[in-house]
């Protein structure tokens, strides 16, 4: 082993910058903010916050796609660069959502998190070493714990936050446990490493069970059904923009690590892609996780009065869908997927942004509570429709051609021969299902008038409708020009 | 012909405009969506002075769009496309009319209306099946809007069902469309292409892929028995939006199954067509037969939309050049007649009798205060019921006389239809405009039979004028239109399947 520290520091600089970011946050806050009213000291950490994203995003530009790095630990390619840009424009966008919006105590501890939240996203990115994943997913899914608690005069975010916290934690048990099996097996934790120890090897039972163990262990994370039954729970009693990183950022990052650690890791056994019969593999587990994750989610959200829950469940649809862009990712590559799951984030984080913003002026749970929006503002009416329109795939907005791409790359393994075509087909019927629910969240905000005694106009704060703006345009320019993100990948 | 493409932008940006100034000012957005349709209209007209008939579409624009996945933002036109074009315009300008007496949130509801309008030009004008299901697609969301938030009876349990059925149906052409796609290499979109890779399919795939895509567009199409959708959602739907409907975005189902489905899939669509056939000789007949006992004047006409849709399904499914060019002109004269009813039904007496149904209709002697609106039903309606010198009578002719050349037995039940429809019709015309007013009828004068109605506005005249203006002349001239198609179906595409049109 021949380590190089200058190499280490170049590929961890936007980590660094995160990190650092923090530590800045924090003592700025505890030197001069002490006295300062609560909306001051939110304001300035926001602006330590962006400046420290927008560091770490000039630093994953210098560390650039160089390939594997610091003797094969970082995967610094074209992936692992799109993804840690995501990330940051995804934090970015739930940042701004926080100043005149968040009403939360401890402001600077709360913005100090979620950096660090962001830090693990980024390094989740370009892991390419068993250790240094879960050591990147650890840091992401811990700061997401406390981010889903920090509401404190809420008991619910402190049950959410318990809840996600001993799923988590389970989760992570099962990732170390299958990890380690594999390690046992391949005597190695090195994705490529143990990529060419397994083409030699039969899939025996120990190696099933370590599959099985790390799949059921992104299900928790990916909140993909039978492991969803968290993601309600948390989307609801979390405060708004905690929910937000949760559902955008984390997933983007998550699904990124997964499909590295799939397709660069465990190739070999990926077993039986096309239907023509090549053996059982890690394949048949995903799609069935999707397939359960695509029909339970969309079925589940119909019956849903909360508009988080309803998301949550329509989050566990879209897991199943973003599940099949995994499996396309063995053939068409992984643009696809990130092309769905970073648009998917855009949408999500401006959801939650506009809940959040209501729910500064009231409540905002039930359906009937964003009734009238388009009267008490026009500007979240608009930018929610867009939003739910997005995630329900209607072009010219992202949400259409993130499925559009993930299906058709599904399609191209085999046509209907494999089963990932299947899946696809169901997928594309259980979409129509979907735009049930997504028109009742609309029926609410653009058709209902507003109920009696919630007719006051919601005052929008600058920066949270720039954030809304900004991701609402996003979805536009990037739906029209598909091509931008997917170069990206290329 | 370059003026075409400016049909959907000039819809799209009249649609933003609109959001901006309706704010403001309700008439400033009236103006501007009516200026935007008639300039849409004028480009059309322009594009069609300059046309020359012919096989094969004319290349509009022809730019890459997508590399990754081999799509190209290809716009063009031929004879069929053009005549649904100029349908769109009339309908479009004789909707924003019908509509002038919107007042509540009036820059939203024309803001819609244009997005819809822009999605069907759109529609229209593809030449590549990616591009043409995103304009497909544009157009289904503002129906559920324009339904839910302006409509009537009942509304927002048809404009759900209507959009659902809409997206079902195009859930369905994107997963056939995906799958030739995918099974074509997956490397280009234009419908030539796939045509040309569909030879390679194996027959299982193409009856797969043709049931998937012609299906999931006969439902917009209004086909039995998928049909529920169209006289819910058309009731419900507020005037301007029930023309448009009927008048327009139905054709889009029928251009759909003409389009994509047929010229693609040609194996395919041969094993399908004896189904097709009576699908649509069912929705004939049925849809004529339950118009008969409607109680409510508006269902009579959204019944009445299904059965003369069943009539341009019967003619994609006869598959022979005449057949099919009556289908087209049936397309036309159907979206200028439905809309004229619609317009009369919802508009000009709902609005001032403020009851559909025709047991009251009956009491009133409407031909006596409403003479306009009389006039211009029984000219729709005898245009509807295919009386000569309407546009009715040539297309349901011609399609009649194309379905006996494939098969005699389809034109004797579709003939009977043509009977349901006048029965139906005349019914309503001799229910609702010239009822009893007989002294000893027990139905007591009420108030509100006495009460003076609105005279008929300005708006009103001059969109009925112009639609019957277009049906008259289709009817004594049907050559103009029919010019324009015919030449369209010499293409190899549609020759493809016009040639295994025999069962």
């Amino acid at each position: 082993m021949n380590l190089h520290y200058r190499e280490l520091f170049n590929a961890l600089l936007p980590e660094l910058a995160l990190v650092l970011g923090a530590l800045l946050v924090l003592s700025v806050d505890l030197i001069a903010g002490r006295g300062r009213a609560a909306a001051t000291r939110l304001r300035v950490s926001v602006l330590i916050g962006l400046l420290a994203l927008a560091a770490a995003g000039y630093g994953a530009h210098l560390a650039g796609k160089g390939g594997p790095a610091f003797d094969g630990v970082f995967a610094l390619d074209a992936l692992g660069l799109a993804v840690r840009l995501g990330v940051i424009v995804l934090g970015a966008l739930t940042l701004g959502l926080l100043p005149g919006v968040s009403r939360l105590r401890h402001p600077a501890e709360y913005v100090a998190v979620m950096l660090l939240a962001t830090s693990g996203f980024t390094l989740m990115a370009v892991a390419q070493q068993l250790l240094v994943a879960f050591l990147a997913l650890e840091l992401a899914s811990l700061s997401l714990y406390v981010l889903t608690g920090f509401d404190k005069s809420r008991p619910e975010s402190a049950e959410a936050a318990l809840k996600y916290f001993l799923v988590g934690g389970m989760s992570a048990a099962f990732l170390l446990f299958g990890f380690s099996l594999i390690y046992g097996l391949t005597g190695s934790i090195e994705l490529p490493a143990i990529a060419f120890q397994l083409r030699g090897l039969p899939v025996t039972t120990l190696l099933v069970v370590a599959l099985v163990m790390v799949l059921a262990a992104f299900g928790f994370k990916a909140a993909a059904a039978p492991f969803h039954l968290w993601a309600p729970d948390v989307y609801q009693g979390a405060p708004a923009s905690s929910a937000a990183l949760v559902a955008s950022a984390s997933k983007l990052a998550g699904f990124a690590l997964f499909v590295r650690l799939l397709w660069s890791g465990l190739a070999p056994v990926a077993g039986d892609l096309t239907g023509t019969g090549t053996g059982p593999g890690w394949v048949t587990i995903v799609v069935i996780i999707s397939a359960v994750s695509l029909v339970l989610g969309n079925i589940a959200a119909l019956a849903q009065t909360n508009v988080r829950r309803l998301l949550a469940y329509s989050a566990i649809a879209h897991a199943g869908a973003l599940l099949l862009g995994v499996i396309a990712a063995g053939k068409s590559g992984p643009a696809p997927l990130f092309y769905y799951a970073l648009t998917y984030g855009f949408a999500t984080v401006g959801a939650f942004g506009v809940i959040a913003v209501v729910e500064r002026a009231g409540r905002c749970q039930s359906l009937s509570d964003l009734a009238g929006l388009y009267r008490r503002s026009p500007l979240l009416a608009g930018c929610l429709f867009i939003f739910i329109l997005s995630l329900a795939g209607i072009p010219p907005l992202a949400g259409f051609f993130g499925k559009f791409t993930v299906f058709a790359g599904a399609l191209k393994l085999n046509g209907l021969s494999s089963p990932a075509g299947w899946l696809a087909l169901l997928a594309i019927g259980m979409s129509a299902v979907g735009l049930y629910y997504y028109l009742l969240i609309l029926k609410q905000a653009v058709v209902a008038a507003p109920v009696a005694g919630a007719e006051a106009k919601i005052p929008v704060p600058a920066m949270a409708a720039a954030s809304l703006v900004i991701a609402a345009a996003l979805l536009v320019v990037v739906g029209i020009f598909p091509s931008v993100v997917l170069q990206l990948l290329r | 012909m370059n003026a075409l493409p400016w049909t959907i932008y000039l819809s799209f940006a009249g649609a933003a405009l609109c959001l901006l100034a309706g704010a403001r000012s309700a008439a400033a957005a009236r103006a501007i969506a009516l200026i935007t349709s008639l300039a849409s209209f004028a480009a059309t007209l322009l594009a069609a002075r300059s046309f020359v008939p012919g096989p094969g579409l004319e290349t509009l624009v022809n730019v890459p769009w997508i590399a990754e996945l081999g799509v190209r933002y290809h716009l063009a036109a031929d004879g069929i496309s053009l005549t649904l074009l100029v349908l769109t315009g009339l309908a479009a300008t004789a909707g924003v009319l019908f509509s002038w007496n919107i007042t509540e949130r009036t820059g939203e509801f024309f803001a819609l209306y244009l997005a819809l309008i822009g999605g069907v030009y759109g529609v229209f004008l593809s030449a590549d099946a990616f591009v043409l299901f995103v304009f497909y697609e544009i157009a289904i969301v503002p129906k559920y809007f324009l339904i839910a938030n302006w409509g009537s009876t009942n509304r927002e349990y048809g404009a759900m069902k209507l959009v659902l059925y809409s997206f079902a149906g195009s859930a369905l052409v994107l997963a056939g469309l995906l799958w030739a796609y995918a099974a074509g290499g997956g490397n280009s979109f234009a419908l030539g292409d796939l045509a040309a890779a569909a030879t390679h399919f194996t027959r299982t795939e193409q009856l797969g892929m043709f049931a998937l895509v012609f299906l999931g567009f006969a439902v917009l199409a209004g086909m039995f028995p998928f049909h529920t959708w169209a006289p819910t959602g058309h009731v419900a739907a507020p005037t301007a939006a029930s023309m448009l409907l009927a008048g327009v975005v139905m054709k889009l189902g029928a251009y759909g199954c003409l389009r994509v489905a047929m010229p693609l899939f040609p194996v395919g669509f041969v094993y399908w067509q004896p189904v097709i056939a009576w699908l649509a000789i069912a929705g004939i007949v049925y849809a004529g037969l339950i118009a008969l006992v409607q109680e409510d004047f508006k269902f009579v006409i959204g019944y009445s939309s299904v059965s003369h849709m069943g009539f341009v399904l019967l003619g994609l499914a006869a598959a022979n050049s005449q057949a099919v060019s009556g289908a087209v002109l049936q397309m036309f004269s159907h979206g200028v007649i439905a809309g004229l009813l619609f317009a009369v039904v919802g508009r000009m007496v709902y609005e001032r009798t403020h009851t559909r149904k025709l047991a009251e209709l009956r009491t009133m002697p409407l031909h006596r205060r409403l003479p306009f609106a009389a006039l211009t039903f029984v000219l729709a309606g005898l245009a509807s019921m295919g009386m000569p010198g309407f546009s009715g009578f040539p297309a349901e002719l011609t399609i009649l006389i194309g379905t006996w050349k494939t098969s005699p037995l389809w034109a004797l039940f579709a003939a009977g239809g043509v009977l349901v429809a006048a029965a139906f019709t005349l019914r309503a015309i001799q229910v609702s405009f010239f009822g009893t007013t007989d002294k000893s009828s027990p139905a007591p004068a009420t108030p509100a039979h006495s009460h003076h109605y609105d005279p008929i506005t300005w708006p009103e005249r001059a969109g009925a004028m112009l639609l019957i203006a277009a049906t008259v002349y289709i009817g004594l001239k049907p050559d103009a239109l029919l010019g324009w198609i015919t030449p369209a179906l010499q293409s190899p595409l549609m020759q493809a399947v016009l040639k295994g049109g025999t069962p």
